[in-house]
This record gives C-alpha cells, structure tokens and sequence, in this order.
C-alpha cells in the first residue's frame, strides 16, 4: 500500500502521472515535465514535497546532541529561524542522510529529513539521544504537509496567496525561517531559484495549494524536480551519496566542520581517510543523454556518474560524477554509453542559478 | 488516443506500417513515448544495417530514460529519418507520423506475426492493471 501526502487528491484533479516514489504515490508530472521545469526558472511552480519528514527535537540539551550527532556545526545557528545543511555520518564516515536543521530556540531545533530515510533517521537518532543520556523528545511532524514554492515569481504567489505574508516575506533571507501561527515559512528550495518551502498542517493543505495556483503558481512533478536540481547542482541522497561514500568525496567538504575541536559522528573515520576522488560536473559534447552509473574514463583511471540527466535549460546533458582527484575544470573525459564512448567536459557546477546558464 | 486500426504493433511497443511496396515504416507508440515523458535523443540505425527479428537496433531517450528500440522482423534498414533524430518532441506530438526508420523484410510473410490494432489495445490495457 502506497503513501499518500495530504495533496494526493489535489494530484489527481490535476491529472498528474503518478508513481511509486520510495513507497509514495507522487505525482512525476502534471504534462511535459520540460514545460515544468522551464515554468520554474521563468515563473512559480509549485511542489508537493510533504514525502519528506518535518521533525522537531525537543529538550534542554538539544544544541549539544545536535553538535554530536552532525558534521556541520549547529554553533552556526545562533538567531531564531535560521537554518543550516549538513550530513548525518555513521561511524565510517559514511552518509546516513543529509538534511535542513532549523533554530527555533534553545529548546526547540526542527530537521527536515529525506523520505526515504526518515525511519532509519528516527531510529538512529533515538538510539543516539539514548546512548548519550540526552532525555530529549522527538516528535515526527506527520500531521504537516510541505509545499515548496519555487521561481522568480514565488515571493509575489505566495504574498497573493496567503494574506498577511508579506510582512515576513518582506524581510526573509535565504536559508532563514519564520513561523506565521501554525504556518512555517522558510526560504530554501532544491530548485536553484528563490523561493520558499511551506509547512501547513495537512488539513490546511489542499486549500493553501489552491489559493497558491489561482496566484499564479503551476503544479511541478518530481521529475522536474531532479531536472531542476541537478542543473542547481545539489546532491540528491542515494544517488550523489549514501552511507558507502564519504561527504569529502561527495562535494560536501563544505558542510562538514573540521575546524573546530567539536567531536561528531564519523569524524575520526574521516580524518583518518584518504581522500581519492572528487564530486564534479560534466556537460556531454557528443550527442546522447549522461545517466547515473555510466563510466566515466579519465586520465587518471575511471569514475562513475552519480546523477545525469538533459538539461532543459542548457538544452544539452550534464551531470554529477565521482571521478579520481587531478582532474581539473576543462578537461576533457570519455564516457562510456552503450557500446560508444562520448567525449563530456570536466566542469565547476552549479550549472543553472537564479534562471542562468554559469557553465 | 486511439490506436491506429492500419497499422501493426509488437509487444515492445514499436508500430509498423506496411508500405503498398512491402516495405515497412517504423515508430514507437503513442503509449510508449507517454509512459517515456518528453523524449530529448533518439539514435536511429544506419541505413544498409542487416537486423535480426528482435535485435536492439535505436534508442529513444526521454528526460527520464532511455528505452531500446527492436526490430520489428528481420531485414535490412533502408532508410532512417534524420528530422525524427534532429527534433525528438516530434515523437511526443504524434508519435504514428514521426517514425524512426524503413525496413525491407528478410521474409515478406513475418508481419503476420506482427500484433493488430486490437491485439495491441487488450496488451496496453493488461500493461495498466
């Protein structure tokens, strides 16, 4: 038996292809998913995301279980609303997830977690809250829906759609949070774009996705949302990383806090590894379409392309591939597809921000 | 939409049309290029190429994947359409008149074996259950 977010309904009212997405019933589209995705980088779409997991970490000692429990540094967050990205490690130094953590107060620090690790998340961090004696409570926000809001015309969508907003929205940075009532207003995104990512309680849901479209919005499918985000270059969990690869061989050094003396999870393992390979972008040359799990031949010996796809933007295929240190922007590399090997340029990602080509 | 009556079909979702000469016109279906999304690559075989019944012989690529193509019946390819490979949102308009390559078959009679309109429709609809 499939999930089913408190949008589902909405979904097939609107007509989207839905499918099995880690055991969820999720639309991958409303229609042309290269339509979608343009009406993000030009316009507002609009994401039913409520698959992911909102979870609020209670208790007098949650900075300090937080400090353990991650690799980047929630010492970080010191003004109420704002968030931070990290990676949860095991003792390996592998990634067990990443995920958002939201400062609310000394006593309040919300998580946003992947779907499809949220229950090895919650039993991971039950076990962690136990074994260091923190007597914190952890509440799965089941009872919320997330609705992302993503494009040039977000800001003006979501002040049409929800009176009163516009006070919060006014003043909202990126990567920053602000409750309005039983609303939780965060400008983040998986898109590239400006935009905000939306918690209302699931009853509300329906009719907030509503009032969001007559302002403008349009409906956005899963599959624009991986065209979308691996243009933005961001890494998607399962694909880019897992609990077998390190986050410094994942283009997420920059997440992981190894400057102060703060001791996390998976930080021993990971100071004593050695990092060989790198996290870059490719942009395919000859004609054909990058895909996940193709390799990658470089001067240095072989890689592996975790996240390839065609860029509707660029209107050419790029990807992220894991491939061996010393092979710099600009360089040329073969990748193996089908029977053929096609010649893609080594490139800094992001590809696409704020509508953009950067490449 | 309605499945062609005049056409023929396989089970891997290839139509065919057979030509008043008995050459044969090849394209993926509309139930194919729908379940694929919006196609952005599509690689055609080269004219002259000698194809088993079966054989993995183009490749059709969407957003979100990518699909083999397989010959009908066996014979040899004697034309590919180049409009097809240069715009592949063809396919998603109508994917009965953008058709991907000709054929002349090995054995005239093998497209008796080939699925009817009808056949083709009872085997989408197992496919949706």
């Amino acid at each position: 038996m499939l999930k089913h977010t408190p949008l589902n309904a909405t979904h097939r009212e609107l007509g989207a292809k839905m499918v099995d997405f880690g055991g969820w019933d999720m639309p991958i589209n409303y229609g042309s998913q290269i339509e979608e995705h343009h009406q993000v980088r030009r316009g507002c779409g609009l994401f039913d995301v409520s698959h992911m997991l909102p979870l609020d970490i209670k208790g007098a000692n949650v900075r300090a279980f937080l400090r353990r429990l991650v690799a980047n540094n929630v010492d970080k967050l010191q003004v109420s609303g704002k968030a931070l990205y990290s990676c949860m490690l095991n003792e390996n130094g592998g990634v067990i997830d990443d995920l958002i953590i939201y400062f609310m107060d000394e006593n309040w620090f919300r998580l946003v977690v992947n779907a499809g690790t949220a229950e090895k998340d919650l039993a991971w961090m039950e076990k962690m809250n136990a074994d260091w004696g923190m007597g914190l409570t952890l509440t799965p926000r089941r009872d919320l829906a997330m609705i992302a809001i993503q494009g040039p015309d977000a800001t003006q969508a979501l002040n049409e759609a929800l009176p009163g907003v516009d006070q919060i929205t006014a003043n909202l940075k990126p990567f920053n949070a602000a409750a309005m009532g039983e609303m939780f207003i965060a400008r983040t995104g998986y898109t590239g774009e400006d935009g905000f990512e939306v918690m209302v309680l699931a009853k509300s849901a329906p009719f907030f996705w509503k009032a969001l479209m007559e302002a403008g919005g349009k409906p956005i499918g899963l599959g624009a949302r991986d065209t979308l985000r691996l243009e933005a270059g961001m890494n998607l969990y399962g694909q880019d990383m897992d609990e077998t690869t390190s986050p410094l061989e994942s283009g997420l050094a920059w997440t992981v806090d190894l400057k102060t003396e703060r001791d996390f999870v998976g930080r021993a393992a990971l100071e004593k590894s050695e990092v060989t390979k790198q996290l870059v972008g490719l942009v395919l040359l000859d004609k054909g379409v990058l895909r996940s799990h193709q390799i990658v031949h470089t001067k240095n010996g072989d890689g592996e392309i975790t996240s390839g796809t065609f860029s509707p933007t660029m209107q050419q295929s790029i990807a992220l591939a894991r491939i061996p240190l010393g092979i710099a922007p600009g360089e040329d590399v073969e990748v193996e597809i089908r029977d053929k090997k096609l010649k893609a340029k080594v490139v800094k990602y992001p590809f696409v921000r704020n509508g953009k080509v950067l490449i | 939409m309605s499945i062609p009556a005049d056409l023929k079909y396989t089970p891997s979702h290839e139509w065919v049309r057979v030509e008043a000469d008995g050459t044969l016109t090849i394209g993926i279906t509309h139930h194919a290029q729908d379940l694929l999304g919006d196609m952005v690559f599509i690689e055609n075989p080269a004219a002259g190429r000698t194809l088993a019944k079966g054989e993995e012989c183009a490749v059709v690529e969407s957003v979100k994947a990518a699909s083999d193509v397989y010959a009908p019946v066996a014979g040899e390819v004697i034309a590919a359409n180049n409009e097809v490979e240069a715009s592949p949102e063809a396919v998603n308009k109508d994917a009965y008149s953008a058709w991907m390559f000709k054929m002349k078959p090995a054995n005239p009679g093998d497209v008796a074996g080939l699925l009817d309109a009808a056949a083709y429709q009872k085997l989408v609809e197992s496919e949706a259950h």
